[in-house]
């Protein structure tokens, strides 16, 4: 399903954190430390371009099959674009600092935490999030349908990031075990506990029912 | 009976915008205008403010303004303040400032000059109990509020208690009026075969919701429109209007959805009054996002235990007598009252003849706390379990079988007033769980090695009251022959919205389809109702949408005697129509008795109300009144006894005796919450609960650097919130499903054991995995095992917290 070429230039693409904090660093953007540990909260920018040195660039980024121009400052991160300029708030902020999985999204078809992500490298790369998952007239993605038919949301926050997850494991092993799927979801934390719920759901849209767990 | 709605599975109308992110969190909310804010927050875990000057950073290009301590009112301490002028924890609130950007509203707050004084300050409560130790405030060092009522106060106990205390917890006096006995506790223990006296500790544990506590705020035609994360809607409205400083009608409150709370947004909490204040202050509208370390200071923590626990069984593991000592972690301020709960949990699960309890709520320099899912009552059985289990061992008696000898009966006493339950089944969890579970079967497994890998098996229980009372119920029948459900509940991700709601369609024999649900916004026209927390959404809103169905039933009747003749009680409904008995021809549909409803007024469509309801409750079915046929009451149906929770769990682990890390094969839980309202919805309840239970157990704890009082557990990484990887390979559910009595139709709360039993059942398997070993401490953690696998001392002393 997938082509192997893509997928291994995609991997080459990804940016590592280690890389993802040495460009943060060389941009001059950040002044300390501590505006590193809210880095990414640049986004909703002010006329006058509060941050000295710090210039909004215009650029396209294809999000969801279209072509979105934006402008975007040097250190802002993919998740900020996304939710402030953009107006796609189904990416979630939870931890802002790659550790929980709730702004997960897809770049040229592999899982990337948006919140760590710096736009500018996304640019001419293909970003789809959690509202690009819908058919042409609105229908729920198989696997957003699998997700309800479980009732795998409980408070819902972390939901996205696993719906987003999910798809993009199914795309890669469309046939995934209950134990593969568990390992392919563990970048994804749900605080609410409802993991076997999403777990039954992929199961679901795996069409893998002898690995659907309900009842005693 | 069979029901029509009830013990069925149905699409909550919350499902599908979670799934496709078009659930609006407070964070995905934007005013034209809006500004961002940023918190100052303090570096100290004590210290005194004693000047802070802004002028620089006000000077700065895109700064609007900055909210200081002066101009917010505080609650009288030691409740948590808004901004304060002494911060008693790192990262408690001190300043907000405003900017046109977020970036530049952090560059701001580095330009802020505080001049600080550092306090003496204390990450150890039983340590700051000794006479010599510093106290983690400067007004004093114990208070607790709600049913335990500590007046802020100075409690020391004598050197000689710490210096008598040997192996023990020391024990001084507990704080005033805390400690209560039944029966006669050392008659109890000097008949006992077996005494176990064991101090404990019970760590920390953060609520780790997903959502931070963010929140957005504007003002419109003098109204504050406060976009916020709450698990309770209602409920925090009047308490929340306070802190803003403005009459209750005056503020709207949008919590349509929820990122978690777990017991940390259950009530109105400062950081949602903050932003509702500086936009006031600066005319712009104000978002304050809260960043996850953040959230780690101020989002609240478990209430940690010290305590000591004696237990005196008889030859057949009959528990006579126990004595409990807590020493509760506060966190620098007021918070809850596990402490006080933790006894009445022992007794009622485990029956002692007589019991004595003692405690002391004490500060501490360490984070806010606030209830977390079964606060004090699943601290309990965390310590409770593991030696009720090795009394079984010690006597020669099946770990399941020394719990059903003391198992209570359908109406267990609770406490020192020995109120009973309204119902408890906690017996039919455990052998209904033994069946499903097959305990004789999985017992001959217990003990095997593989390798370094050695299985146990084991057994858990938790309680949880499960209900209060007292609240308002609201709906109507529009002309259209929709219903509307206005429930003020919150949305905590339980979908008891809805499932509760439902009651209300049962009653009036809706279809589902007929059902609009009204919640998530205080402009929805919403009743006085409970917040979503305690296990007590589904027993109190169950009797609230129950009476104002009936009232809705009544009106229909009485709307179709005046129309058909006959009397009230001649008529029946089916869902679309009140009709005859007997004659269903004679009749109208639903959306006709709206219609009449409306041209009646008066009562039937809202522009007469109960005297009793709540002033919110008037004020909303007054805004609604005139638009359909109104159902509305005040719940003042009989409760006998306390309403009660309980569950039991069955587990199956591996433990690898060369690393000390564990593996769950099998997980069974069993709940009793009486009569099922949503078996889909239980059985995820039970599952993720269980899976909380785990992280309690095994993972989660908060730890400080005791030397400087700075936390390290700030991140997940750190403070350890269960993965895909911690849980249960594979999960299952059940229930005992009879009803409770004192509910409506029987259905009762049930979310706060689901997670006690799990951790309660996974310290036992780790317990038994090691030969028996009970460490009487959460969590236990790998290199725990190891170090007591290899004879060596423990990294931590014994009653030592904020560790590991």
């Amino acid at each position: 399903m997938s082509d192997p070429t893509i997928e291994a230039e995609a991997e080459k693409r990804r940016l590592s954190r280690r890389e993802f904090i040495k460009r943060v660093i060389a941009s001059g953007a950040v002044a300390s430390s501590a505006s590193f540990v809210f880095g990414g909260l640049s986004a909703c920018s002010s006329p006058r371009g509060a941050v000295a040195g710090s210039v909004e660039r215009l650029i396209s980024i294809d999000v969801n099959g279209q072509l979105r121009r934006v402008d975007v400052l040097p250190q802002e991160t993919l998740a900020m674009t996304l939710r402030y300029k953009l107006g796609l708030t189904g990416t979630k902020l939870s931890c802002d600092r790659a550790e929980c999985g709730a702004c997960t999204v897809m770049i040229d078809g592999v899982t990337t935490y948006s919140c760590s992500t710096l736009t500018h490298s996304v640019r001419a790369r293909k970003v789809m999030t959690i509202e690009g998952l819908r058919g042409p007239n609105g229908e729920l993605h198989p696997v957003q349908q699998a997700f309800v038919d479980e009732l795998g949301p409980q408070c819902g926050f972390c939901t996205p990031g696993q719906v987003v997850a999910a798809v993009a494991l199914l795309q890669k092993n469309p046939k995934p075990t209950r134990e593969e799927a568990r390992h392919a979801m563990s970048g994804n934390l749900c605080r609410c506990g409802a993991y076997d719920n999403y777990l039954n759901a992929i199961m679901r849209a795996a069409g893998n029912t002898a690995e659907i767990h309900h009842g005693a | 009976m069979a029901h029509k709605l009830l013990g069925k599975d149905f699409l909550p109308p919350d499902v599908i915008a979670k799934v496709t992110g078009e659930a609006k969190y407070a964070e995905d909310f934007r005013a034209e205008g809006m500004v961002f804010a940023r918190i100052l927050s303090s570096p100290y875990p004590h210290a005194r403010v004693k000047s802070i000057d802004a002028t620089e950073a006000l000077a700065m290009p895109g700064v609007v303004g900055v909210l200081l301590p002066e101009d917010v009112t505080n609650p009288a301490p030691p409740e948590i303040p808004l901004l304060t002028m002494e911060p008693g924890y790192v990262g408690a609130p001190i300043l907000l400032v405003a900017a046109e950007d977020e970036t530049t509203a952090q560059d701001a707050i580095e330009k802020i000059r505080i001049d600080y004084e550092p306090l003496p300050f204390t990450v150890d409560p039983l340590a700051s109990l000794h006479p010599d130790a510093p106290d983690a405030r400067t007004d004093g060092n114990i208070g607790a509020g709600g049913s335990a009522n500590v007046a802020l106060g100075k409690l020391k106990w004598k050197r000689e208690d710490f210096d008598s205390a040997g192996e023990r917890m020391p024990m001084g006096e507990p704080a005033p009026k805390q400690d209560w006995t039944f029966g006669d506790v050392e008659a109890g223990f000097a008949k006992a075969k077996l005494i176990i006296d064991e101090p404990f500790v019970h760590a920390s544990n953060s609520h780790h919701s997903m959502e931070p506590r963010t929140a957005m705020a504007y003002w419109q035609n003098g109204k504050c429109i406060l976009h916020l994360s709450s698990q309770s809607q209602s409920f925090i409205t009047p308490a929340l209007a306070g802190m803003i400083g403005i009459p209750a009608t005056d503020l709207v409150v949008v919590a349509e959805y929820c990122g978690g709370g777990f017991g940390s947004k259950g009530g109105a909490y400062p950081l949602q009054a903050l932003p509702a204040l500086l936009s006031k202050k600066i005319n712009r509208p104000v978002m304050m996002r809260v960043s996850r370390a953040e959230e780690y200071y101020n989002g609240s923590a478990r209430l940690g235990f010290q305590g000591q626990v004696k237990l005196g069984f008889a030859e057949d593991g009959k528990l006579l007598a126990a004595d409990l000592y807590i020493v509760q972690e506060n966190g620098a301020c007021n918070s809850f009252w596990d402490f006080r709960n933790a006894p009445d949990g022992l007794s009622v699960l485990y029956q002692p003849e007589a019991m004595r309890w003692r405690g002391v709520p004490v500060f501490a320099n360490s984070p806010i706390r606030s209830a977390q899912r079964g606060p004090g009552y699943n601290q309990m059985v965390h310590i409770m379990e593991p030696l009720m289990d090795r009394a079984a061992r010690e006597l020669k008696i099946d770990r399941l079988a020394i719990r059903l000898r003391n198992v209570g009966g359908i109406a267990a006493p609770i406490g020192p007033q020995r109120t009973p339950a309204t119902s408890c089944y906690m017996k039919d969890a455990l052998e209904k769980g033994a069946q499903l579970f097959g305990w004789d079967e999985r017992m001959k497994r217990n003990g095997q090695r593989n390798g370094s890998k050695v299985t146990a098996v084991a057994v858990g229980q938790a309680f949880h009251p499960a209900g209060f009372n007292g609240f308002d119920g609201l709906l109507r029948i529009l002309p259209d022959g929709k219903v509307h459900i206005h429930t003020g509940v919150g949305n905590l991700g339980t979908f008891s919205h809805s499932s509760t709601s439902r009651i209300a369609a049962e009653v009036l024999k809706l279809n589902w389809d007929d059902v609009v649900i009204e919640r998530g916004d205080t402009r929805k026209n919403l009743p006085w109702n409970i917040g979503q927390f305690g296990s007590n959404t589904n027993f109190t809103m169950a009797r609230t949408n129950y009476v104002a169905a009936m009232d809705a039933l009544t009106k229909l009747r009485e709307i179709a005697a005046k129309e058909f003749g006959a009397t009230p009680d001649d008529y029946d409904i089916d869902g679309k129509r009140v009709f005859r008995k007997g004659l269903p021809g004679i009749g109208m549909a639903y959306s006709d008795a709206a219609r009449r409803a409306i041209a009646l007024g008066g009562k039937y469509d809202g522009h007469e109300l109960p005297k009793d309801i709540n002033p919110m409750t008037q004020v909303s079915a007054t805004a609604i009144a005139g638009t359909g046929l109104v159902g509305v009451a005040k719940d003042n149906l009989a409760v006998n006894g306390a309403p009660s929770a309980f569950a039991a769990a069955f587990i199956e682990i591996e433990l690898d005796l060369e690393t000390g890390k564990h593996v769950i094969i099998d997980y069974l839980g069993v709940a009793d919450c009486g009569t099922v309202i949503h078996p889909s919805g239980l059985e995820t309840q039970v599952k993720s609960g269980a899976v909380q239970g785990f992280g309690v157990a095994s993972l989660e704890r908060i730890v400080y650097d005791p030397q400087n009082g700075l936390p390290a557990s700030v991140g997940f990484y750190q403070a350890r919130p269960p993965t895909y990887g911690d849980v249960a390979q594979r999960f299952r559910t059940s229930a005992v499903d009879k009803p409770d009595p004192s509910s409506p139709l029987g259905t009762k709360g049930i979310g706060e054991p689901l997670l006690g039993c799990a951790g309660s059942a996974l310290l036992c398997a780790i317990s038994e995995a090691i030969g028996g070993h009970v460490f009487n401490r959460t969590p236990i953690v790998p290199d725990m095992i190891l170090n007591h696998l290899a004879k060596q001392p423990q990294a931590h002393g014994r009653l030592q917290v904020n560790c590991q």
